[in-house]
């Protein structure tokens, strides 16, 4: 999470506890959500009728500093406590160590609202389902320093992985745009610079044959271009907990999902993707559905409207809608119940 | 071990203080410890070598080596002291480099003929000599913290290994580290208020890392980090540490270091109070 954003977001629910981080461009979203199985106790405290279940957000680095150094603390600590306490602001983190040495932190949090964003693996057309060694193996050949990676599909069922290519003056000629809320997935505009000089760049793409897949449902000829850095986080994480790593995608520019699935633990990395340069396209749910407008160059004040209508969003499900409903039905509880009966 | 090159001058100068070391690390590894500024003060007696370093006018560190642990140690005159750059003795000392290879060893002689008289060194390894002459200074006068047994209040002893970890990752963004002792709980806890937050490290009375303790009453005392921290190097060495405070929250911190031959030296530690004292965070 911490590859992410800088802040983590905790959020307690019925289902568990869940652990979030969004990028500082809006971007990028990733969630980890622990089952109440996972813990050897998880009490979420009780909602009341009019509150909702305490959540809030602190640095992740501060967070992070506490579990510093994994080996030493494999070795040392028997049990992890952790207690939310809105009344005294803070988060305490207590760690049970041998010899019966106890460490307490006691973290000073921010109230926040529900960092969500709207995504639905269902509505994808594509799906991908590999161990996570067969794409740590495949990501290896690509340089540290790279920032966005393209995956294909291509003849006789095989992916495709390729560098994706910025331009000579070495800036990005895309701009981040924000992930989507409930009001519309915006998608990446490029700007109009020139192509980057084939010749003096290097180009590295590499096959993977369909049978390394343990599920492959992929539309023919799809290809999605994401940030390669933010994705390197979640693919260690499956690689180190030996989890099959699944990637639902659709048409560029409508965001990637990554997930992971466990007993006990479900993951999501949700990433937005370059839009085609070729195809121009506009927002993808060109179906009748009402919108706010796609973000212009004018990136600044679109993203500020973005974050406002996300950060606001509460009661959202977890599930995007799918195109065919109407854009009200995700709008607030404050709204007025006529116009609920669409 | 004899020099087969260069000598040191005849026997028949008299030098205030003469020793010989076979192995050099013995000295440098205990100096080290209490290595926080770049001037030191040395004390020699018979009874062996002092170097004291203090900061601030609060904290003072003491590395001991016993006349016992050199293989040649003598002093003239009852007491011979002079002030010195710890940074270029240390240099000097660990001027084969500092990595230690089993078998290998510099050997140390020192000589210091009296006041004015620069310290001289005579390192071998391997058959090569080198000869170092330092300069020396009017001793500074040291602070005395009047810590002596009979006005502690707090004592405990504590295994390093425990403290270990506490003090290499002590949140750096407190200005100060407090610490309570007490008879009831938490016993012995260490504390930190950084920007992130409060940290607490307790360690109860019954732990197998306690090997005693004494306290009698509860007293929470709050010392600069920034002092405090040097201590680290001393208990990464040390394989026992006695803490200790005084009705005046003044700290003693002594370390119990075994060194390569398995012989006993001694780094202490002694810390004022923080002036600032505000309500501790519990």
């Amino acid at each position: 999470l911490s590859r992410i954003g800088d802040e983590l977001y905790l959020e307690p629910t019925e289902s568990g506890l869940s652990l979030r981080a969004v990028n500082s461009s809006r971007s990028g979203f990733a969630s980890f959500l622990f089952a109440p199985l996972f813990f050897q106790l998880y009490e979420p405290g009780s909602a009341g009728p009019d509150t909702e279940l305490f959540r809030c957000k602190v640095h992740m680095k501060s967070f992070l500093g506490i579990f510093r150094s994994l080996p030493s603390l494999e070795k040392s600590v028997g049990k992890c406590l952790i207690l939310l306490k809105p009344r005294a602001s803070r988060l305490v983190l207590q760690l049970h160590c041998k010899y019966g040495v106890t460490k307490t932190h006691n973290l000073a949090f921010q109230e926040c609202e529900r960092l969500q964003a709207v995504f639905d693996t269902r509505s994808c057309a594509s799906h991908l389902c590999a161990p996570a060694r067969v794409l740590a193996e495949a990501v290896v050949h690509f340089p540290l320093t790279l920032a966005e990676v393209t995956l294909g599909t291509g003849p006789g069922g095989k992916i495709s992985l390729r560098n994706y290519v910025e331009d000579e003056a070495g800036e990005s000629c895309r701009v981040r745009g924000p992930l989507p809320t409930s009001a519309c997935p915006p998608a990446r505009h490029p700007s109009r610079l020139p192509p980057p000089e084939p010749s003096k760049t290097m180009v590295t793409e590499l096959w993977l044959a369909e049978d390394e897949f343990q599920s492959v449902a992929v539309a023919p000829g799809s290809h999605i271009t994401f940030c390669l850095k933010e994705f390197r986080g979640l693919l260690s994480f499956a690689e180190a907990s030996n989890l099959p790593l699944s990637i639902h995608f659709d048409e560029p520019g409508r965001p990637v999902i990554f997930t992971l699935d466990d007993t006990v633990l479900e993951v999501h990395l949700v990433l937005a993707t370059l839009s085609d340069l070729e195809s121009n396209s506009q927002s993808p749910s060109t179906n009748g559905v009402s919108r706010l407008p796609a973000p212009s160059d004018d990136f600044a004040d679109d993203l500020e409207s973005y974050m406002a209508a996300m950060e606001t969003s509460e009661g959202g499900s977890e599930r995007a809608p799918s195109p065919t409903f109407s854009l009200r039905a995700c709008r607030p509880a404050e709204s007025k119940p006529e116009e609920e009966e669409e | 071990m004899p020099f087969s090159a260069q000598q040191p001058p005849a026997s028949g100068e008299r030098y205030a203080l003469s020793a010989s070391l076979d192995n050099a690390r013995h000295l440098s590894s205990l100096l080290r410890a209490v290595h926080f500024q770049d001037h030191a003060t040395c004390l020699a007696t018979a009874s062996g070598l002092r170097v004291t370093v203090e900061d601030a006018k609060c904290i003072q560190a003491n590395a001991f080596i016993q006349a016992e642990i050199f293989q040649e140690f003598s002093v003239q005159e009852e007491s011979v002291m002079f002030r010195i750059n710890l940074s270029v003795l240390l240099d000097c000392l660990t001027i084969f480099g500092t990595s230690s290879l089993p078998g290998t060893s510099t050997a140390l002689r020192m000589c210091y003929q009296g006041y004015g008289y620069p310290l001289m060194l005579f390192l071998e390894e391997g058959g090569v000599v080198t000869v170092c002459k330092i300069n020396t200074q009017e001793p500074d006068e040291l602070l005395d913290f009047d810590f002596c047994s009979t006005k502690v209040v707090n004592k405990i002893i504590l295994q390093s290994e425990g403290l270990r970890e506490a003090f290499a990752e002590l949140d750096m963004t407190s200005e100060v580290l407090q610490i309570t002792m007490s008879p009831d709980k938490p016993y012995f806890r260490l504390s930190t208020f950084g920007n992130a937050g409060s940290a607490h490290m307790d360690y109860p009375r019954d732990s197998d890392l306690m090997e005693a303790f004494h306290c009698n009453q509860t007293q929470t005392n709050r010392y600069k980090i920034s002092l405090l921290k040097p201590s680290t190097k001393a208990l990464a060495l040390s394989c026992k540490v006695s803490i200790r405070t005084d009705a005046q929250g003044f700290l003693s911190l002594q370390y119990m270091i075994r060194n390569e031959d398995g012989q006993i030296c001694f780094v202490e530690y002694y810390c004022c109070p923080d002036e600032n004292i505000t309500e501790a965070e519990l």
